[in-house]
């Protein structure tokens, strides 16, 4: 068996001839108009486009669909590849669900540790005043590259749980359309190539954020990084229309929307966010890159319209802030409404009890979604937009915290005099409602004009983004990634490893969170290399040694449970079909599972949460004559 | 992305109405099928439409005079008038081919297409070679893409939109040559319907564009 049979590296190899072909083109275009041949940044921009196609041409995906221009039909083949290895299929494109939600886990975890690496580094830099061994445009792109890379792996741990879990907790035999589902993780590949790319060429030093005039100006580095991010956007368009159709048409009879497991709302309200507002980051990115390519001054801040001549001048980088925030503000309601989502749906499992005001936390999350499409002016309240802006985008900001609340009473109200089981799939989401009320609780002191002033770009708002984060994200999608482990592999993971996880992770993150409030308070920057060590009554070294330390332990805890699944996946202990004796549809059928999910179409014959009504249950793959 | 990238192959003969069975589970039915391509279609215009919403806020957030006026820039306003009379005539012929693959008539179904793709190239030399003045030997154009915001908005509207137009009429004469070849029946036709309801949508995008490009606003003023 030679390499090229894994899809992926005839993928990365087609990345590399597209990215040569693009820059001979650029190349040859430049001379048949009596140009100088070869200009760096033409060349690497049109080359990374083609890098992209390339990718996808080479890894296979867009097979099918080539077949289809020329009317050849393609019956969808399931089940491992005919004449490879079994294990092949997650190394190449593959249409069932199961395989591709495997897939986006995987690299989002990749992409996880690739991020956190980065976070290491500059924290170790941070952990004393002055530079040590990082200079101002590597420190500026490290965490510009920490937060674009951790949105990218989020995106891909969001995208991994919903294509997971969705078809399997309806009853679906697999997603609405599995070829666009198999496109949609495989744009994610070349995307975050291109990202880690950038760095070599230049990087990009305004931040994840890239405002122009900065990114209209700074290294070729910028229209690598825009590339990237249109590929992990056009991923995330493809992948939530998909999930939509597959929740709106593919339900089994009597499952009706409020009888869905809760997970799949939390999808939804999601879905709807990234379907739409994903186009806008787009658009604004695309903006810069034109501005940069052919000069088209969206945002020059040069003249004011017709004052000289209609024909110059005009451009405004603060339109800039407001399209990148209609898409980057929704964009957090995307990372964590899954999470919390999963928060939802383990507690009854853990409490055995039913969940409290299921259609109020399934509503909530709506709430959330459309709420979050009018907020974005409050990253803006110091950027000079229009005054009269302000209080609207801060009252709306506020109105945010009245569904959160809900979701969190409802969480209450569903352990309130359950049987708790503590097992480390609760713990997390424990851990998650504790860090996400952190979060929550400093969420409307920047919200609020006032004290928005001061906080603005300082630290206190990274303690609170990585809380909302942490809370909202990383605690939830580790309790899913051990709560599922035994149905993915068959196998449990170390129980011991996992609690010692947690109880290394949770306090470490407390401290690292609060200690970054603490520095914000004491007027730390964000996005800067260095600080005054005479900050705090001189006690900010402290601080900052501790939430680097910190910021180790979490790492440490990561490292553990990769290690703890590595471990496992193979040789664990058998964990049977239904360990966690859940009422959901994916644990009434075998671990692993079968290549057809379910050997029936599910019959809905209860309530999704009836945790402690004796015989009862929520579905039934048996046919009525059975019973 | 273009309307090519959902799913619309299955009226090649392999849909599930022809006792084909995978494993133990019975495939929907074609009906089923486009039921969720058509959902999945206009989830797709949903999304695409905050792209082109975003291009019109760009040019009502861009387009200010020195007094905060709405304006626009000065361009040809009978080049404009023509090109959109051409795409809306262009509609009704996409319309008229899928009408007539509803009803077996495949001369009529294979010309309308024709029709349709001919006048979609025709906006498209329009705009590139009128408008934009892509070969000044030809007709010099009003603007560069580099004339501040007034080139930037109207390069940046009718170059997206254009861009859509093409991948439309490249579907258009893939679905031609399809169908010539003997694909699409009066009762399997979702490829023609995709196509069609696409073209309609850049279409109907445009009707947004025009006004939003030419008509509104005044034009100001060149200081002396």
């Amino acid at each position: 068996m030679s390499l090229f049979t894994l899809g992926i590296a005839r993928g990365l190899v087609g990345q590399v001839l597209g990215m040569v072909i693009g820059m001979l083109l650029t190349c040859a275009v430049r001379i048949l108009l009596g140009w100088e041949a070869w200009a760096a940044e033409p060349a690497w921009t049109v080359g990374a486009v083609c890098s992209i196609i390339g990718f996808l041409l080479g890894v296979g995906s867009l097979d099918d669909w080539l077949k289809w221009t020329k009317g050849i039909p393609t019956p969808l083949h399931h089940g491992p590849p005919v004449d490879k290895p079994a294990w092949t299929r997650y190394f190449s494109v593959d249409y069932n669900h199961k395989v591709i939600g495997v897939q986006y886990t995987v690299w989002g975890i990749l992409l996880l540790m690739v991020g956190g690496t980065v976070a290491m580094i500059f924290r170790t830099e941070l952990a004393r005043s002055g530079l040590q061994f990082l200079g101002l445009d590597l420190y500026n792109s490290f965490i510009g590259m920490h937060g674009m890379i951790m949105i990218f792996a989020i995106l891909l741990g969001v995208g991994g749980m919903g294509n997971y879990l969705v078809p399997l907790m309806i009853g679906a035999e697999d997603m609405a359309f599995p070829r666009l589902n198999a496109l949609g993780f495989w744009f994610n590949v070349p995307g975050s190539i291109l990202l880690l790319l950038s760095l070599f060429v230049g990087g990009w030093d305004a931040g994840w954020t890239a405002y122009p005039p900065l990114s209209a100006r700074g290294p070729i580095g910028y229209q690598l990084f825009f590339l990237g991010v249109f590929a992990i956007g056009l991923s995330s368009i493809v992948g939530s229309l998909n999930l939509l159709v597959t929740i709106l048409r593919m339900r089994p009879a009597g499952m009706s929307l409020f009888r869905m497991p809760i997970f799949c709302w939390a999808v939804f309200a999601t879905s709807l966010l990234q379907l739409t507002a994903t186009q806008l980051i787009g658009t604004s990115f695309l903006m810069v890159s034109v501005q940069r390519a052919i000069g088209m001054g969206f945002f020059d801040p040069r003249g004011i319209l017709g004052e000289v001549s209609p024909m110059v001048g005009g451009g405004d980088p603060v339109l800039f802030q407001h399209l990148f925030w209609f898409y980057s503000h929704p964009a957090v309601y995307i990372f964590v409404l899954p999470g919390l989502g999963i928060v939802s749906e383990l507690l009854p499992v853990f409490s055995r009890k039913p969940l409290f005001g299921y259609k109020w936390i399934a509503l909530s999350s709506l709430a959330i979604g459309i709420v979050g499409f009018i907020v974005w002016g409050h990253h803006m309240f110091v950027s000079g937009y229009n005054d009269i802006l302000r209080i609207p985008f801060m009252y709306a900001t506020l109105l945010v915290a009245i569904p959160t609340g809900v979701k969190f009473f409802s969480w209450l109200g569903t352990i309130w005099g359950g049987k708790i089981h503590f097992d480390t799939p609760m713990l997390f989401v424990l851990g998650a409602i504790s860090v996400f009320l952190i979060g929550g609780l400093t969420g409307p002191i920047l919200a609020t004009v006032p004290t928005d002033f001061p906080l603005h770009d300082s630290y206190f708002v990274v303690g609170h983004f990585h809380a909302t984060m942490f809370g909202g994200f990383v605690f939830p999608f580790f309790a899913a990634l051990y709560y599922w482990f035994p149905k993915v592999t068959g196998r449990m993971y170390n129980e011991t490893l996992g609690k010692i996880h947690f109880f290394i992770m949770t306090p470490a993150f407390w401290v690292q969170t609060l200690g970054q409030m603490g520095v914000g308070v004491m007027g730390m920057r964000r996005r800067i290399a260095d600080y005054d060590p005479t900050l705090g009554a001189g006690q900010i070294e402290n601080w900052q040694l501790a939430v680097t330390i910190a910021g180790f332990a979490i790492a440490f805890g990561v490292l553990l449970m990769l290690w703890n699944f590595f471990q496992n996946a193979e040789v664990g202990v058998a964990a049977g079909d239904n360990p966690w004796r859940s009422r959901s549809p994916e644990w009434q059928i075998p671990s692993p599972i079968p290549e057809h999910s379910f050997p029936a179409p599910l019959r809905v014959v209860g309530e999704p949460y009836d945790y402690g009504l004796a015989d009862s249950g929520y579905v039934t793959t048996a046919s009525p004559g059975d019973d | 992305m273009t309307a090519t990238a959902i799913e619309h192959g299955h009226e090649h003969g392999h849909a599930a109405d022809d006792h084909h069975h995978t494993g133990e589970v019975d495939l929907p039915t074609y009906l089923e099928y486009t039921r969720r391509n058509r959902l999945g279609m206009w989830l797709f215009f949903a999304s695409e439409a905050f792209l082109f919403l975003a291009l019109l806020v760009t040019r009502f957030y861009l387009w200010r005079g020195p007094h905060g006026e709405v304006v626009r820039p000065e361009l040809d306003q009978f080049a404009g008038l023509v090109v959109t009379a051409v795409l809306l005539l262009s509609s009704y012929f996409m319309n008229r081919a899928e009408v007539s693959i509803a009803n077996d008539k495949r001369t009529d179904f294979l010309v309308s297409l024709l029709i349709t793709a001919g006048l979609g190239t025709a906006f498209l030399i329009g705009v590139v070679v009128w408008e934009w003045g892509m070969f000044p030997s030809i007709v010099k154009g009003h603007l560069k893409p580099t004339d501040g915001v007034f080139g930037a908005v109207v390069f940046g509207m009718t170059g997206m939109h254009a861009l859509h137009v093409l991948s439309g009429v490249v579907l258009i004469l893939n679905v031609w040559w399809l169908g010539r070849k003997g694909h699409f029946s009066s009762e399997r036709h979702w490829g023609v319907e995709a196509c069609a309801i696409y073209w309609h949508y850049v279409d109907l995008v445009w009707i947004f564009f025009y006004p939003a490009i030419y008509l509104i606003g005044s034009t100001i003023e060149v200081p002396h």
